[in-house]
C-alpha cells in the first residue's frame, strides 16, 4: 500500500472515528461534577423508564411500518413485474417524491388529510405515524425490492410454479418470497433505520419516540445525551450487522443464479 | 382418437398475427415437436396449452375436455422452460416435489416418486444440491423430472436444450425421448432446431407465419416437403427453379438446360415449378469432353469438411448447387476443378409455384 493511500485510510478512519471517541469521553463525564470517568451516564439512560418507553415505540412502529409496507409493496411489485411493467417506470417515479417532498411539507399536508379520520387512528401512533412511515419507506422499500425481482426471472418462476399446480398465493409465498428474501430484509433494516431516527414527523404530529426522546435529553443534560447518542449509534449497527449476517449467505446463491441465467 | 387437439388456434399481438388458425391432432402418447424459425408462433402455440396464454379464438381438448379457459395451475401439463426455471431456493428433490406436495400426497409417496424420478434421469447423486451448483444439462434434468412428479396429462418443453453444449443436447435428446417412450405420455416440443426435431419425434409440424406449413412424420418432412418453405427449412435443400417444357416425359427447363425429372411428369406445359434435390442425391464427378444428359458443368468453389461426407458447393451455369460426397471422393474434386453434376431424375422431388408470383425466398445453401 503507497505512503498517500495510507494517509488517507487514516484521515477517513479518523473523519469517523474521532466523534465517536470523542462523544463516548464526553459521555463518560459525571452529570453532577463534569469529571470523568463514569458509567452512570449509561446507568441513568439504561434505567430511564421514559428510554425503555420510547424505544419500544419506535421499534413497534418500525417494525409496524415493515409489515405493512411489505404486505402492500411485494404483491405490487411482482404484479408490476410480472403483468405490467409499463407501470414500473410511473411507480419509480411516485417512489421518488418522498425524497423531493420535505417532510415538514408532508406531515402538514398529511394532519390536514387526515384530521377528520378516527380518533383511533388520528390520536395513535400506531395509526397516522405508521401511515406516514409507510409513505416515507417507499422509496426505500421499493428500490430494494425493485432489484431483488430483477434478479430473478419472475416470469419463468411463477409460470413453473403454476404449471406445476401452485396458485398465486402459494407461487408468491414458497416461490417468490424465498428468492427476494434479502431484498427485503434490506428494504426492512432501511425503514427499521429511517423509523428509529425519524423527528420531524413525529414531532410536529406530537408523538413521544425515541428521537424525541433523544432530543429533550440532549436540551436539558448534556453528558447522558452523549451516552444516548452512543447507545442508538448502537442500535442502528446492530440492525446493519443483523443485515449483513442473514443477507450473505443467501445473497451469495443468488447471485450465481442469475450469473448463470 | 385425439387426445390432444388444437383447433382453429388463433392469437392475435397488437397487428402481429402471432397464429392464424392452427390445427393440431395429437394420439395419445405420440411426440410431436414444432418446429420454426423465431416469431413463427410455435412458443405462442405451446403457452396457449399450458394455459399461460388465451386464445382469441379457437378451442383446445385434451382426452375429450375442452381446457381453454382452464387455468394453468388446474391443467395438469408438466412443463420444462428454455430458461433454467428451477427454484434456486429449493434444491433438486424439493423442486421434484414441489408439485405433489401442492397436491397434498403424503410425505412416504412424495419421497418413493422424487427418488423413482431422479433415478430416471440419473440424478439421484445430486438430489441435495440447489440448482447453482448443478450444469446446465443437469438443471434441465431436474426440470424434466420436476414436470414429470406430477404425472401429467401432457408434457410440454419449451426449447429446453437451447442453452446447453452440443453434445449435452445430443444426449439430452436422446434421454428425453427415452422418457417419453417409457412413460409413454403425449409429449409437445418446441424447437428451432430440425436435426434435434427429426431426431426424436413421432410427429413434426413445421410452422412459419403462424401456421402450420406441413405436418407429418419425421421421412415424409425430409423426403417430400410439401411448401418451398418447408423445402427451405428442412434440411439443407437444392432448389431450383423450373418451367415445365413437356408433362408428358417429365422435362423442365432451368437456366436454359433441359432436365428430365420424373416427378414433373403430369404436369401442365409451361408451369412454374421448383425441383429439390437433395444434397446426398447429386452425384459429381470430373468433367470430361461433351456434355453428359440431365447435368450442370461447374467449378467447385469451396469444400466443406464434415466429418463422415465433405460438402462441395459447385457453381456453374447460373446455378449454385450443393453436393454431400464422401470424404475420400470429395479429395479426387479440390476446388477450382471442373465438375459435372447429374441429376438424378428419379430422386428429385416437385413443388408447384404460382405462375405470376414471387419465385422462392432464397437463403444461400451455405446458411442453411
Amino acid at each position: 500500500m503507497s505512503l498517500s493511500a495510507v494517509v488517507w485510510l487514516v484521515l477517513g478512519a479518523a473523519y469517523f472515528v474521532i466523534p465517536l471517541v470523542a462523544t463516548f469521553l464526553f459521555s463518560l463525564k459525571s452529570n453532577q461534577t463534569g469529571k470523568c470517568c463514569t458509567a452512570a451516564n449509561y446507568g441513568w439512560v439504561i434505567h430511564n423508564g421514559g428510554f425503555w418507553h420510547s424505544v419500544k415505540i419506535s421499534f413497534l412502529l418500525a417494525l409496524e411500518t415493515i409489515v405493512i409496507s411489505l404486505l402492500i409493496f411485494v404483491p405490487t411489485i411482482y404484479w408490476v413485474h410480472l403483468k405490467l411493467p409499463r407501470l414500473r417506470p410511473v411507480i419509480a417515479f411516485l417512489a421518488l417524491i418522498p425524497f423531493v417532498v420535505p417532510p415538514i411539507v408532508m406531515v402538514v399536508g398529511l394532519l390536514q388529510v387526515f384530521k377528520s379520520s378516527p380518533h383511533w387512528f388520528y390520536a395513535q401512533p400506531w395509526g397516522f405515524l405508521s401511515a406516514a412511515y409507510v409513505i416515507l419507506a417507499f422509496p426505500y422499500m421499493f428500490f430494494s425490492l425493485d432489484a431483488g425481482f430483477r434478479a430473478i426471472d419472475v416470469h419463468t418462476l411463477t409460470e413453473a410454479s403454476q404449471s406445476l399446480g401452485a396458485r398465486w398465493t402459494t407461487t408468491l409465498v414458497k416461490v417468490i418470497l424465498p428468492n427476494i428474501r434479502s431484498a427485503a430484509l434490506a428494504a426492512s433494516f432501511l425503514t427499521l433505520a429511517i423509523v428509529m431516527g425519524e423527528f420531524t414527523i413525529a414531532n410536529l404530529s406530537a408523538f413521544h419516540t425515541f428521537p424525541i426522546f433523544i432530543q429533550l435529553v440532549n436540551e436539558t443534560q448534556g453528558f447522558p445525551a452523549a451516552a444516548l447518542t452512543l447507545l442508538s449509534f448502537g442500535i442502528t449497527w446492530a440492525a446493519m450487522l443483523a443485515l449483513l449476517v442473514v443477507g450473505r449467505k443467501r445473497g451469495a446463491r443468488s447471485a450465481v443464479v442469475a450469473g448463470a441465467r | 382418437m385425439a387426445y390432444l387437439e388444437l383447433q382453429e388456434l388463433h392469437r392475435d399481438f397488437g397487428t402481429v398475427k402471432a397464429l392464424n388458425g392452427i390445427d393440431i391432432a395429437l394420439g395419445e402418447g405420440e411426440f410431436l415437436s414444432l418446429l420454426g424459425p423465431s416469431g413463427c408462433g410455435k412458443t405462442t402455440a405451446l403457452r396457449l396449452v399450458a394455459g399461460f396464454d388465451r386464445p382469441d379464438q379457437g378451442r383446445i381438448v385434451v382426452d375429450g375436455k375442452d381446457v381453454t379457459r382452464v387455468s394453468p395451475n388446474r391443467r395438469d401439463m408438466g412443463m420444462v422452460f428454455q430458461a433454467y426455471s428451477l427454484f434456486p431456493n429449493m434444491t433438486a428433490r424439493q423442486n421434484v416435489e414441489f408439485g405433489l406436495k401442492i397436491r397434498g400426497r403424503d410425505k412416504a409417496e412424495r419421497r418413493k416418486r422424487v427418488d423413482d424420478l431422479l433415478e430416471l434421469v440419473g440424478l439421484t447423486h445430486a438430489a441435495d444440491r440447489y440448482p447453482h451448483q448443478l450444469s446446465g444439462g443437469m438443471q434441465q434434468r431436474v426440470a424434466l423430472a420436476r414436470a414429470l412428479a406430477i404425472e401429467p396429462r401432457v408434457l410440454l418443453l419449451d426449447e429446453p436444450l437451447s442453452a446447453l453444449d452440443a453434445k449435452v443436447r445430443v444426449q439430452l435428446r436422446e434421454e428425453i425421448r427415452r422418457i417419453q417412450l417409457e412413460l409413454g405420455i403425449t409429449t409437445l416440443y418446441v424447437t428451432h432446431d430440425q436435426e434435434e426435431a427429426l431426431a426424436i419425434s413421432d410427429h413434426v409440424a413445421v410452422m412459419y407465419g403462424g401456421v402450420i406449413e406441413q405436418m407429418g412424420t419425421p421421412a415424409e418432412m425430409y423426403t417430400a416437403p410439401a411448401t418451398p418453405f418447408v423445402a427451405e427449412f428442412i434440411g439443407t435443400m437444392n432448389r431450383l427453379e423450373a418451367i415445365v417444357l413437356d408433362g408428358v416425359e417429365g422435362d423442365v427447363e432451368h437456366s436454359g438446360l433441359r432436365l428430365r425429372v420424373d416427378a414433373a411428369r403430369g404436369r401442365r406445359n409451361g408451369e412454374r415449378v421448383l425441383v429439390l434435390i437433395r444434397p446426398e442425391s447429386l452425384e459429381l464427378e470430373a468433367a470430361t469432353n461433351g456434355a453428359a444428359p440431365n447435368s450442370f458443368t461447374g467449378e467447385v468453389l469451396t469444400q466443406t469438411f464434415l466429418g463422415p461426407v465433405t460438402r462441395l458447393k459447385v457453381s456453374g451455369s447460373g446455378t449454385n448447387l450443393i453436393a454431400d460426397l464422401s470424404t475420400a471422393r470429395a479429395a479426387a474434386l479440390p476446388v477450382g476443378a471442373r465438375v459435372v453434376a447429374k441429376i438424378p431424375s428419379e430422386g428429385a422431388k416437385l413443388i408447384s409455384l404460382p405462375d405470376d408470383g414471387p419465385g422462392l425466398p432464397v437463403l444461400d445453401p451455405d446458411d442453411q
